[in-house]
């Protein structure tokens, strides 16, 4: 697993509207029954794109202007509901390197995090801005740059709030987490031998019949 | 000031803070199932990474598995493929794994505090959102995504950005007819489905006191759908009752030296919160939710809101919301005619929740067109309600009573509603096409509330049922 140094990303931009939209809806349970993430890409917003019927919606993700779009512009709690990381997973393998929005369901932006996809806040103001602009234009190119917390479309520029430690994840690239938290092998042994319920009340793994009940 | 129990658990489980800026916490249990899990192994083997801790990590089956024909291998290959690599991954890395043959098996959020291993000043993760509801053994619970799912496996902890606590402190006392199912969607759609960003809910006060056990972990179960990642209820006399003789707790005098801890582990008295909300449980009543999120709730004897009654931000998802179900501002809730009715799930699948929806339909029938499908959230709730005679007082009104599983929550099994059906559900998410079909129509209220809807064919007021009693 890569765990690359990033500090640029650029590309364009693709604007899903709305609050709150969850990850039901970025990726409808029955497409999990997968035993890898690879094949989920052709499975974001299935059921947005795609009416009872069958025929395609007009989704920004059925467009064609934003097929290559590599940063998606969303608005407040995106991600909420079920902590499934093939919301993200299934966005990724779509193209989406970087998710802007007004706020992020808190699991789906460490979820994000944990494969690399940074997840930018900026204001109300600012997205609308931002989804405007692509929608007028599917070929305006965005420029992330993680290091100066600047996004740049067009011939304009803001700042979008990223906090230090997840900046600093991204740019050290370290947001693969499991090495980092190797490292740490003594302390957490030294953590659990402290635990009252690991070294004086342990789980009862006495030999008797288990049962749901008391 | 004191702490609060979120902080005191904190920092017992606090391994380092990382360079990140982010804490490294010992996880103490870590519950796995199939649809999230089989990445996170593949990635271990990648790495050529053990699972760390073994013991300290159960599994289950519950999401994929049918309800109706359990019989190996399943009808469906993808879901049988699911089992397989579980039962594979678990016998590889000697992981406990309670299967559809264990006589433990069920949905993960039932099984942990059923059998003991979900304990008051614990640390516990899951893949899987609704991991909030251990929370109300006093646990800090947290649902995770399968890259963290690995790391539990590979290092037994997380790094977590820290959180803020909000108290809930609910007065009073609930009403006949009124449940703990009704107290969490009032509070979600009072504080909002992204009320709780960046907060641990702490749940507190006279009404949350007076609740069971089984109706603590309806609302801590909740607690993800207003944003709140945890959920959690101060451990109590409740709490250590409820432990005392289950399978993997403490015996003896080992359970002494527990409750002692669990005491001390509860917030202190005069703790500090981040922030507080008060609500008053007298002036309850039966909630349902009637859109495409949690919040967007109303109480049985209202009216679906007008779009300019409603607070600006929350115009937009109303407007989805008619769109999606058509029904009407304005259309009273009461007389909503139902499709399909389901009692069941992590929220609402235990055995009080059956019991009381037992006493409500004994004697009566469900209305001819409403599909009803009763399903134990575990083996052991299956077991006991059979003791009871509950799967016969079910069937006799009519209602299909099923194996344990998700079922109907959330379309990952054969269990899913078909084109527009509106379904009375007792599970915790109404968002569109959650419950398998993308045109259904979900309606969360109480298991009593689904269980009157059922009868009546038609959303409707279970006060006077409840207080009717037995037929």
């Amino acid at each position: 697993m890569s765990t690359a140094k990033m500090r640029e990303i650029s590309g364009g931009g693709v604007a899903v509207r709305g609050n709150d939209i969850d990850t039901d809806r970025i990726i409808p349970a029955r497409y999990m029954k997968e035993l890898t993430f690879d094949s989920l890409g052709q499975y974001s917003f299935y059921d947005q794109r795609f009416d009872a019927s069958g025929k395609t919606t007009d989704h920004p993700f059925n467009d064609p202007r934003y097929r290559g779009a590599a940063i998606l512009l969303v608005n407040k709690n995106f991600g909420c509901g079920s902590s499934r990381e093939h919301a993200p997973q299934a966005l990724m393998r779509w193209g989406i390197r970087a998710v802007v929005g007004e706020s992020f369901a808190e699991i789906f932006a460490g979820n994000c995090s944990a494969i690399g996809v940074p997840t930018l806040t900026v204001s109300s103001e600012q997205i609308e801005q931002l989804m405007k602009r692509v929608e007028a234009d599917p070929a305006t190119q965005l420029h992330i740059d993680l290091e100066s917390r600047t996004l740049q479309a067009g011939d304009s520029s803001l700042s979008f709030n990223l906090p230090q430690s997840q900046a600093q994840l991204f740019l050290e690239g370290t947001w693969d987490t499991t090495n980092t938290l190797l490292e740490g092998l003594k302390q957490i042994q030294a953590t659990a031998v402290r635990l009252p319920y690991v070294k004086d009340f342990p789980y009862d793994r006495s030999d008797g019949e288990r049962s749901g009940g008391t | 000031m004191g702490k609060n129990l979120l902080r005191k658990v904190w920092d017992l489980h606090k391994v380092r803070t990382l360079p990140s800026g982010q804490d490294q916490l010992y996880i103490g249990l870590h519950l796995i199932h199939e649809v999230t899990s089989p990445q996170a192994f593949a990635m271990l083997a990648e790495r050529g990474l053990k699972v760390l801790h073994p013991e300290r990590t159960f599994a289950t089956v519950d999401h994929i598995v049918p309800t109706e024909d359990q019989n190996r291998p399943f009808k469906d290959d993808l879901a049988e493929q699911m089992i397989r690599a579980l039962e594979g991954n678990t016998a590889e890395h000697g992981i406990e794994f309670f299967g559809l043959d264990s006589g433990l098996q069920g949905i993960v959020h039932i099984i942990g505090p059923e059998l003991g291993l979900s304990q008051p000043g614990m640390t516990i993760a899951c893949g899987d959102s609704h991991t909030s509801t251990h929370g109300a053994l006093g646990a800090i619970a947290i649902g995770v995504g399968t890259s963290q799912v690995r790391d539990v496996l590979a290092t037994q902890t997380l790094a977590l950005n820290p959180l803020k606590v909000r108290r809930i402190e609910v007065r009073g006392s609930l009403p006949a007819g009124v449940y703990s199912k009704d107290i969490i969607l009032r509070i979600i759609a009072e504080l909002g489905v992204k009320g709780g960003l960046g907060y641990a809910y702490e749940y507190g006060g006279a009404a949350i006191e007076a609740l069971p056990m089984e109706a603590r972990l309806t609302i801590c179960n909740m607690s993800i759908e207003g944003g709140a990642r945890v959920g959690y209820i101060n451990p109590d006399q409740v709490t250590f009752d409820y432990l005392e003789g289950r399978s993997f707790a403490p015996k003896g005098g080992e359970f002494e030296k527990a409750v002692a801890f669990w005491k001390q582990i509860a917030s202190d008295a005069e703790a500090d919160y981040d922030d507080r909300f008060l609500l008053d449980a007298d002036t309850l009543e039966p909630m349902i939710a009637w859109g495409i999120n949690p919040g967007q709730a109303i109480g049985v004897d209202q009216k679906l809101p007008g779009l300019k009654d409603l607070k600006a931000e929350e115009r937009e998802a109303a407007q989805m919301a008619y769109n999606h179900t058509r029904f009407h501002p304005g259309q009273p809730i009461k007389g909503q005619k139902i499709d399909v009715a389901f009692i069941g799930s992590c929220t609402n699948g235990r055995i009080s929740d059956l019991r009381e929806a037992a006493r409500l339909v004994r004697g009566h029938k469900a209305a001819p067109h409403v599909r009803v499908l009763v399903v134990p959230g575990s083996q052991a709730v299956a077991e006991q309600a059979a003791a009871e005679g509950l799967p016969e007082i079910f069937r006799e009104a009519g209602f299909q009573w099923r194996q344990a599983g998700c079922s109907m929550c959330l379309g990952m099994n054969p269990d899913v509603l078909v084109g527009d059906q509106v379904c009375a559900s007792s599970s915790n998410r109404n968002f569109i096409g959650r419950q398998g079909s993308p045109e259904g129509r979900t309606l969360l209220m109480s298991p009593a509330m689904v269980a009157a809807a059922a009868l009546a064919g038609e959303v409707t007021d279970v006060r006077p049922l409840s207080q009717g009693g037995e037929a």
